[in-house]
């Protein structure tokens, strides 16, 4: 058999992080009752005529600045025209041949060997980014169809990737990248399961070594991730064994049935439709100035892959913990901040990483109120490094009172005094407990001096027990040697 | 006082400030003329005098309070029936929006409403305002004042009949080739379409948004003036709308008189002109002479394209416009259809009349892909030469004058089967459209069988106080509008 290789490129629909619609001032959230975030505009009525949302250029060009593009100085509008019910005007408003982001890459991350190796970065070229209105959702019944409006007219961009994909690891990888851009630059919640990210494939395959791109397929609406990796995979499967037995690809529109795992042939070429685009008269061309551009460059935050490579190189943090930090901006904000107050990251990025990540996703809202909001400060968390560092408390102590500091935002050095948490040093004291212990636990005593090392860990646990955590762990373990031996 | 609904707005608004008459009087009179002459005419759509009456009342109320919101203030103006106006029917002369009730107010309804005009009927026109003698509507013909045997021009003849029968005092009507101007001319009233982006369109059903412009149908200049200044001005909903400085066009009127460089197309006095139109356009043109103005032969060489590149881009503009009427929400909905493709092809079929179809189908034709660069790009590019024709000539005179439409009313039913001769109705009006430039139809006469003639006054864009005031100049002198038909 020969061997095929997949050319894949991506059309990714992303709506922006906008609280009212493209061309008018409605209201969009998600999860409204049908047709309430609807006005004269969004269902077309006779007259009603379109205005751009600001906000909605200037994600679409801080988008484009997130992945390298350049910005167009002019970009216009061109109406596409396609009968639809989900369609109010049954024309969509979109940018057919001046879009306003050309050009640019996204940095994909490819998994790792292992869960804690990185995988290896890549450049995935685009061709494009343009901004659209959304259209509204259809629900359809067996003796009929019904149409919601709320959607329709959300800003939408459309980022179009180069045919610079090879497999369906690549396209997941591409998905993950823009949507790690986009959260993190506060662009978009991409959340597919809310339809916020939505994937078009085109897919073909070629003998290896040839140049020639071969004949592709449309995968249309993959509303996972996953989604795009089985269809991408079914789809690089379906072309090659055609292509073995002499077949021929016919370039078509292809349904991914997600139940069944299999694509089908929706429509072909020759059905396609003409989407008669033209300039829509009702509308201006935007300018967009070079001072602009740059002061929504300035509000832009660093790269999440920059960052990444930042803290593992200048912090030494392990990959894993980079990468976990690297997932949200303010995250990362929190972090470097505790860092600058005490300069240990490994260990600040430990209860970053674990333990502010566990208190976040216990109280779900609070995570949606953003880190900033929250009562717990950078500076409590360098504190706390701090006072393990110095010996005042244990690191257990210090997880233990991290709940504590997350929910109130009180210091640790007060939680500490408050409940006298202070680890103990005294030597007699500590000694005293230790020779109590080993009276009251002849059996770990015996496995103990019988050769086990481990069983030294049930005295242990007693002494700290007995002290509430505050003995000093390595002077416990040295008393109690000396005791043992 | 008697034929109060055949004084022009101005004097109305005169004798109403003085008290000597009331807006319900004044209101009353419209309506009992309305009613003696309205089933000869047939130039309204609806109507709805108790409606009307409530609103004169209103407005003697404010005046007798102090209150007076200007010199609209109660006085009638009907529009066409594509102008939305809240809670009040939209057909735009077409079965598919039969049963349309708007549920907001144009930009231009709103203006007017707040300066107490009484928004009185609606106006009957071609349908989607395609046609040049309102016979293209799906409910009635109407019929033209001074002959009714003829048609009224369009497409908004039911504005300019309803004017000259004295059933509205003013009208407001919207013109994208012509549809202002040439049955303002045919009827004998006053019709002005102001350059593109001055009055917002927000609210009037598009045919081609790119040539679409509102202006005011009046029996004067000064009323044109009037009724301009209410409507004109900047709207943050429509983003074509320009922001232009809205200068104070009744004061222009008043300025005295100068001595204009006025231009004379050599295109526009050819092959095809009526004689009895050319013979009534030189004589206005003889008086501009006497007044002192320089009158100029200039060219614009571009004019034989305007027909072709008109007929592609407003089709093209209106099968995109006009796809929304789908049955799906709002409009006309088949009973037959199977599934949601059958959906729009009946509802669509049934609800569309002819010349929509026949337009459409041209639209979607040059739209389409490998026709576009050969059709709608070309068009577009002999557009800009057109309009540069246009800036040319402005660079050697003031303003242009020409005649309005080539013969003057034509007989109901006449053209009906003959779609170009239609067209043609049109010749020397859809240029402007094309240059988005300002230009307004004053009557200047009578042809032999007493058919109104017009006199087009094209001016520079944005510069319609300079146009008004040639304007006037003439009809201050001769006030041809203040004429009435025998009914």
């Amino acid at each position: 058999m020969k061997d095929y290789e997949a050319v894949i490129g991506l059309e990714v629909h992303v709506q922006l992080k906008c609280d009212t619609k493209m061309f008018t001032r409605a209201a969009y959230r998600f999860g409204e009752p049908p047709n309430t975030l609807t006005n004269p505009v969004v269902m077309g009525l006779p007259g009603t005529l379109p205005v751009l949302n600001k906000r909605a250029i200037e994600l679409s060009i801080q988008t484009g600045l997130m992945f390298g593009c350049h910005i167009a100085e002019v970009c216009k509008w061109d109406r596409k025209n396609y009968f639809y019910p989900d369609q109010p005007k049954n024309y969509q408003i979109s940018q057919f041949d001046q879009p306003i982001c050309i050009g640019g890459v996204v940095e994909i991350e490819l998994p790792g060997p292992a869960r804690n190796v990185m995988g290896e970065h890549r450049e995935v070229k685009l061709t494009r980014i343009h901004l659209e209105e959304d259209v509204g959702k259809l629900t359809h019944y067996e003796n009929g169809s019904l149409v919601d409006f709320n959607r329709a007219g959300t800003p939408l961009i459309e980022i179009v990737s180069e045919p610079d994909l090879f497999s369906a690891e690549e396209a997941a990888a591409f998905l993950n990248a823009i949507r790690l851009n986009m959260i993190y630059a506060g662009l978009s919640d991409c959340d597919m399961e809310k339809g916020q990210m939505r994937c078009d494939a085109n897919v073909s395959v070629r003998p290896v070594g040839s140049e020639k791109l071969g004949i592709r397929t449309e995968m249309k609406n993959l509303n996972s991730i996953s989604g795009v990796r089985d269809s991408v995979n079914y789809e690089i499967r379906r072309q090659s064994k055609v292509l073995e037995k002499g077949g021929e690809i016919f370039q078509e529109t292809r349904r991914w049935n997600a139940e069944q795992g299999y694509t089908v042939a929706l429509r072909s070429k020759e059905e396609a439709h003409d989407y008669r685009y033209f300039p829509d008269p009702d509308l201006m061309p935007v300018r967009v100035s070079r001072e602009w551009v740059d002061c929504l460059h300035a509000k832009l935050p660093e790269r999440p892959f920059d960052r990444q490579r930042r803290y593992l190189k200048d912090f030494g943090l392990p990959f894993t913990m980079a990468s976990v930090l690297c997932q949200n901006s303010e995250l990362g904000n929190f972090f470097e901040e505790a860092v600058t107050k005490c300069n240990k990251p490994l260990e600040i990025g430990n209860l970053v990483a674990n333990d502010l990540l566990r208190e976040l996703s216990a109280g779900k809202d609070a995570e949606s109120q953003g880190l900033v909001l929250l009562p717990i400060k950078s500076g409590h968390v360098a504190e706390l490094v701090k006072l393990v560092e110095e010996g005042v408390i244990s690191r257990q102590i210090a997880q233990d009172i991290f709940p504590q500091m997350f929910q109130t935002g009180e210091s640790p050095s007060t939680i500490v005094e408050k409940k006298g948490l202070r680890q103990t040093t005294d030597m007699a004291e500590i000694e005293g407990v230790c020779a109590r212990i080993i009276a009251e636990n002849p059996k770990p005593v015996g496995e103990f001096r019988a050769g086990n090392e481990k069983a030294i860990n049930a005295l242990k646990g007693g002494v700290m027990k007995a002290t509430r955590g505050k003995a000093n762990p390595a002077m416990v373990d040295k008393l109690l040697r000396k005791l043992l031996a | 006082m008697s034929d109060l609904y055949y004084q022009s707005a101005a004097e109305l608004a005169r004798l109403l400030e003085k008290g000597e008459i009331s807006a319900r009087q004044l209101m009353q009179s419209v309506i009992d003329r309305t009613h003696s002459v309205e089933e000869k005419i047939h130039a309204f759509l609806r109507f709805d005098p108790d409606e009307a009456l409530v609103e004169a009342e209103k407005s003697d109320q404010r005046r007798a309070a102090g209150k007076s919101l200007g010199s609209l203030d109660g006085i009638p103006i009907g529009l066409k029936d594509l102008i939305c106006v809240s809670g009040q029917g939209l057909t735009c002369g077409s079965r598919i929006l039969e049963n349309y009730v708007s549920p907001y107010d144009a930009t231009c309804a709103a203006r007017l409403k707040e300066r107490g005009a009484i928004l009185w009927g609606r106006l009957n026109m071609d349908e989607f305002a395609m046609g040049s003698s309102t016979e293209n509507s799906a409910f009635q013909t109407t019929c033209n004042p001074w002959n009714t045997e003829c048609i009224p021009g369009g497409s908004s003849g039911g504005s300019t009949a309803a004017v000259a029968a004295g059933e509205t005092i003013a009208a407001l009507g919207s013109d994208t080739g012509g549809s202002i101007r040439q049955p303002a001319s045919l009827c004998g009233v006053v019709g002005l379409k102001p350059s593109y982006g001055l009055v917002s369109r927000y609210g009037l059903a598009a045919f081609a948004s790119s040539l679409d412009q509102i202006g005011p149908i009046t029996r004067t200049v000064e009323d044109s003036a009037l009724i301009l200044q209410a409507i004109a001005g900047h709207d943050a909903r429509d983003s074509t709308s320009f922001k232009a400085h809205i200068p104070d066009y009744q004061a222009a009127l008043k300025a005295p008189p100068r001595r204009w460089k006025l231009g004379l197309p050599r295109e526009y006095f050819a092959e095809g002109l009526d004689p009895e139109i050319r013979q009534a356009v030189e004589k206005a043109v003889d008086f501009y002479k006497n007044e002192g103005c320089e009158i100029v032969e200039i060219s614009l060489p571009h004019t034989e394209l305007a027909l072709p590149v008109y007929y592609i881009l407003a089709p093209a503009e209106a099968s995109s416009n006009l796809a929304r009427y789908d049955g799906v929400r709002y409009t006309h909905r088949s009973e037959r259809a199977e599934d949601h493709v059958d959906l729009y092809f009946k509802s669509r079929g049934e609800g569309f009349g002819q010349e929509v179809k026949r337009r459409i189908i041209l639209g979607a034709y040059v739209l389409s892909s490998g026709y576009y660069d050969a059709y709608y790009l070309r068009a577009q590019k002999i557009r800009t030469l057109i309009r540069n024709d246009f800036m040319d000539a402005f660079k050697k005179v003031d303003a242009l004058i020409t005649p309005v439409s080539p013969t003057a009313a034509f007989k109901i039913g006449e053209r009906l089967d003959d779609p170009l001769s239609m067209y043609l109705s049109d010749i020397y009006t859809l240029s402007i459209n094309l240059a988005g430039l300002p230009a307004i139809s004053v009557p200047c006469g009578f042809t032999s069988k007493k058919l109104p003639v017009g006199v087009q006054i094209i001016g520079q864009p944005f510069k319609e106080a300079e146009m008004l005031s040639i304007a006037n100049l003439y009809d201050s002198t001769h006030r041809f509008g203040m004429e009435h038909p025998e009914l």
